[in-house]
């Protein structure tokens, strides 16, 4: 690590101007292990000075906010770290347009895009972390079909991205965040500045272990109707959901184990199937989300006596659902199947009971 | 920089001096202000606002399983997700021709009033009071601060704050005490959601046809007792929003021109009565009349319609100065509503979103990702620019005007809406009314929001009520099973925290054909349209007398910003707005940055989409 002497006083440059909907940094005030504002109040022992710059937060508006970014930009602040936060999109496939942007350029007047940003500031970052599923993989944004081509961070910087700390990006899934997960890594990012923590463990998607080594399922309390084989089949029932749609079993996350937030709340543990919503393969490898994912239905039946065999599937499956699709990239072409028009199999007299046609008459 | 430009027009000359402000903080999403003041008679002569994002839901939701709307529509808003998430299992319902069990209705009237319990105090008391706290207004008005030191707080037995300077400081960010009571209020509420919806932002338990929520007696305990807490917190936070407003208009005479604008509100209700809806179109009318927060059109004063309907008939997405290609001679999806109605090529049902990106041009192209929502007023053959008065001024209009809520602890009564608030651990119980202002304008937009949280909070408490009634009786069923059609249209309203919200969704073979969510802040943000009418944001900033004591050089545009966040923008919902008109003569002068825009040479000509 490029760190001789603890960091006393650090910067948290967060960026919300991915594609996103806020909703990271929303959830991040709902922590309280710990706060945000224990955190920038000082109120947590071994840690540096915060100075936090978030939009949503921020007293300052307006220059008075961006000018610490700009300083950053020109290597004229201290040691910071860098959050990012939605999908980067793909800035290389519309012309002189974009799809997203943060303040404006002091001499031209144009809007400085997200991408711009990232160039200027990731290299000199002490360390960045990606906020949510959007920035980690893409997320819900670079669903196929979409226009923009969005992608991960990782993708958009590169897996093997280091910061100025020998850091690589430290991924935090969850759509949104579980807030203590962020709050917690965030925790040991400041540990590590101040000498007191060591290298923050992270397994190949970048994740921290220790929040997403476990399966959805290892942590539910309907797993034991799962190992009596006694399965919901329609969302009345507090039994197990993997025959509604639940993929609990092949999913890295803490939540139903944690709950959401006080230990209130979260998703098989309190009636809403496991989406998938922290893996780099969501959404599309996730859906319909409320049809049973493939292999429950084996699974589940073999369950009582194949438990070795199960875990081995699930591996295979896990390790599909662990990647993301092949069209988050930043090359110079949008390869997501993008069609506003489509898709459009049927034509004629099939929409007569809302009196609707095909289009093609029209456009013609 | 100064350049100088001309206009058509014989007014007197004005000196305009340029003020931005990119990106508007303490909000939702990415907003930039533009605007141009007149500091010799401290009014804002000119407005744009641009907000550069665009992700494309409506795109690629086509061809997706319809079952899938709610948990991707969700990840459309960051702090009201479960707004959308709620509407679209609305849509979804009268798509499938199902009705939910009236406990699952009960839970999730629950979850969205704690939405909105949460939503409305986090905004108002840790982003929109920061613009009325020490820290800032000793910056901006310090001789209204000396005045506040001065000025004893007249509800002070009730909340504890000896002064008004005392409320200001309450609010400094994160060393303010209300400040970090109220964040820590807001976990609590949050908390309380995510008893019935699972997970805040993006709700878990909810489905087309109900909810997973498991209805044991102690989730709502678990609600009750926690809401009950929170009550104590609301008794104290209205009077001390009364006590700050009433202080501005007392001290600075005039401010009730801030962001002032002609009363145009539009509402669409929200927490359905199960034993009337059944979300069937044909009976909307009527299912919608029986929502416990009564869904209307308030213009100048006068309800002009309650019927859903009728409100539904009536929307049209016009474009602007949008990066999108027009959809007039694309795919008609839905001709006639299952009554017969004709619907409008430039109704959500009917859109088609092409996006076109490409260089901003702020002088009169394109600079914008959103389109103009307006509602056609059949009987004046206007296109209105409706507002949501930021949500809770527009529903409390209505549903005070409507005159249909009766319950035990809320009351409508023609011109007011009366709430009444349980004995808590600091105080007796409280009733609290809130009266039809005068005006919509900036602080009663404000002051509307403080008390739609009591609203929200006494409503929790009948449906807490209601909801263990049945538990009580053994009726713990929160879902019913249904079949996606080959084909089926459906649409939901219902309030998001900051206003009007719809989603219409178009099935063809059992896929999603169109799908259209409206939230509130195009409505609100919206540029002018095709016939020239501007957007509600720029009636509300264009014209508006400015309070602040800084002059150009250290000018912090604090009168602008408590307008701008009284709608409380969302702009991941897409925003765009521009004022045009008004000045003859203006000399540029950027204070943030170098570079100045040009001016349109025809402000008032209608704008049209330019493509490459």
């Amino acid at each position: 690590m490029n760190q001789d002497k603890p960091i006393e006083e650090v910067h948290i440059l967060w960026i919300s101007e991915g594609m996103s909907c806020d909703g990271d940094t929303v959830s991040m005030t709902a922590a309280g292990q710990p706060s945000i504002e224990d955190v920038v109040l000082g109120l947590i022992p071994g840690i540096p000075k915060v100075h936090l710059h978030n939009k949503v937060l921020a007293a300052e508006t307006g220059e008075d906010f961006v000018r610490p970014f700009r300083h950053a930009a020109r290597g004229e602040l201290g040691p910071f770290v860098l959050v990012i936060e939605g999908s980067i999109p793909n800035e290389r496939i519309n012309g002189e347009g974009h799809w997203s942007s943060f303040g404006v350029d002091l001499e031209t007047g144009e809007p400085i895009t997200l991408n711009e940003w990232i160039d200027q500031l990731a290299p000199r970052a002490w360390a960045v972390v990606a906020v949510g599923t959007c920035a980690t993989y893409g997320g819900i944004h670079a669903m196929a079909g979409n226009p923009t081509g969005c992608m991960g961070l990782a993708d958009y910087l590169g897996w093997d991205f280091r910061s100025q700390a020998d850091l690589p990006i430290v991924n935090v899934p969850g759509c949104p965040i579980q807030p203590d997960n962020f709050m917690e890594t965030l925790l040991w990012l400041l540990q590590m500045a101040t000498g007191r923590a060591p290298m923050i463990p992270l397994d190949d998607r970048l994740r921290p272990t220790w929040l997403f080594g476990k399966t959805v399922h290892e942590g539910c309390d309907r797993a034991g109707y799962y190992e009596q084989a006694d399965f919901a089949v329609d969302y009345n029932s507090p039994r197990c959901q993997v025959k509604i749609g639940c993929w609990g079993p092949v999913v890295s996350c803490n939540v139903p184990k944690r709950g959401w937030m006080a230990g209130v709340g979260g998703c098989p543990n309190v009636g809403g199937v496991c989406i998938g919503c922290t893996m780099p393969g969501f959404p599309d490898r996730f859906m319909p989300f409320m049809d049973q994912p493939p292999g429950a239905m084996m699974s589940s039946k073999l369950v009582a006596t194949y438990g070795k065999f199960i875990r081995t599937m699930r591996s295979i499956t896990a390790r599909t659902l662990d990647k993301e699709p092949k069209w988050h990239h930043n090359g110079p072409a949008l390869t997501t199947g993008y069609d506003p028009r489509g898709p459009r199999s049927l034509v004629g007299d099939k929409y007569a009971p809302y009196g609707g046609n095909s289009g093609k008459e029209a456009r013609r | 920089m100064s350049t100088t430009t001309s206009a058509p027009g014989a007014a007197p000359q004005r000196r305009l001096v340029e003020m931005a402000w990119d990106p508007v903080t303490r909000i939702i999403g990415n907003l930039g202000i533009y605007t141009k003041i007149d500091f010799d008679n401290r009014e804002v002569a000119e407005c744009k606002s641009t907000s550069s994002l665009f992700r494309g839901y409506s795109v690629f939701m086509r061809g997706k399983d319809p079952r899938d709307a709610h948990f991707i529509t969700s990840r459309i808003c960051g702090i009201c997700g479960d707004n959308h998430a709620t509407c679209s299992v609305y849509a979804q319902n009268m798509a499938y021709g199902i009705a939910m069990p009236p406990l699952a209705e009960w839970i999730y009237n629950l979850g969205e009033a704690a939405e909105y319990m949460f939503d409305h105090s986090i905004f108002q008391d840790n982003l929109v009071f920061v613009d009325y706290c020490e820290k800032l207004v000793k910056q901006t008005n310090p001789s209204l601060l000396a005045r506040a030191e001065r000025t004893p707080a007249p509800h002070a037995n009730v909340h504890g704050f000896r002064t008004i300077a005392d409320i200001m400081r309450a609010f400094d960010p994160f060393t303010g005490s209300f400040y970090r009571e109220a964040l820590q209020m807001s976990r609590l509420t949050r908390e309380m959601f995510c008893l019935m919806e699972g997970r805040h932002v993006h709700p878990s338990t909810l489905y087309p046809g109900g909810t997973g929520t498991v209805a044991t007696p102690q989730v709502f305990t678990d609600y009750l007792t926690r809401l009950v807490q929170f009550i104590d917190f609301v008794k104290k936070l209205v009077p001390v929003n009364d006590d700050m407003f009433d202080f501005f208009y007392e001290a600075l005479p005039g401010y009730e021109h801030v962001g002032e604008r002609r009363i145009l509100l539009g509402c669409w209700g929200s927490f359905q009565n199960p034993d009337v809806c059944d979300y069937k179109y044909e009976t909307m009318s009527s299912w919608g009349r029986a929502m416990y927060v009564t869904p209307g059109i308030v213009v100048d004063g006068k309800l002009l319609t309650t019927d859903l309907v009728d409100i539904n008939l009536g929307i049209r997405i016009l474009l602007g100065n949008s990066y999108y290609d027009d959809w007039q001679n694309e795919e008609v999806f839905v001709a006639k509503d299952p009554l017969g109605n004709p619907i409008d090529q430039r109704h959500p049902w009917n859109q088609t979103t092409i996006p076109r990106p490409q260089k901003r041009k702020l002088d009169g192209g394109p600079y914008s990702w959103v389109m103009s929502p307006r509602w056609y007023d059949r009987t004046s053959g206007a296109h209105l620019a409706l507002d949501t008065g930021g949500g809770p001024l527009a529903r409390l209009w209505s549903t005070a005007l409507a005159n249909l809520v009766h319950t035990p602890f809320v009351r409508a009564t023609g011109n007011s809406v009366v709430i009444h608030l349980p004995k808590t651990k600091s105080s007796g119980e409280m009733e609290l009314v809130w009266r039809v202002p005068q005006r919509a304008n900036t602080l009663e937009r404000n002051r509307a929001r403080a008390y739609f949280v009591a609203y929200a909070a006494a409503m929790a408490l009948y449906f807490v009520d209601k909801a263990l009634e049945r538990v009580h009786q053994g009726d713990v069923k929160v879902f019913e099973p249904f079949e996606v059609p080959d084909e089926g249209i459906g649409c939901g309203f219902h309030e998001a925290v900051r206003g009007v919200l719809s989603h219409h969704l178009v099935i063809r073979d059992g896929k999603i054909a169109n799908y259209h969510p409206y939230p509130p802040t195009p409505w609100n943000a919206s540029p002018r349209d095709i016939y020239g009418t501007p957007g509600p944001y720029e009636d509300a900033v264009q014209g508006m007398p400015l309070f602040e004591e800084n002059g150009p050089e250290d000018f912090k545009g604090i009168d602008i910003m408590r307008t701008v966040r009284s709608f409380d923008p969302c702009l991941p919902c897409g925003v765009h707005m521009y004022v045009g008109g008004g000045r003859v003569i203006e000399e540029r002068h950027a204070p943030m940055f170098g570079a100045a825009h040009a001016a349109p040479d025809a402000p008032d000509a209608p704008d049209a989409p330019e493509e490459k």
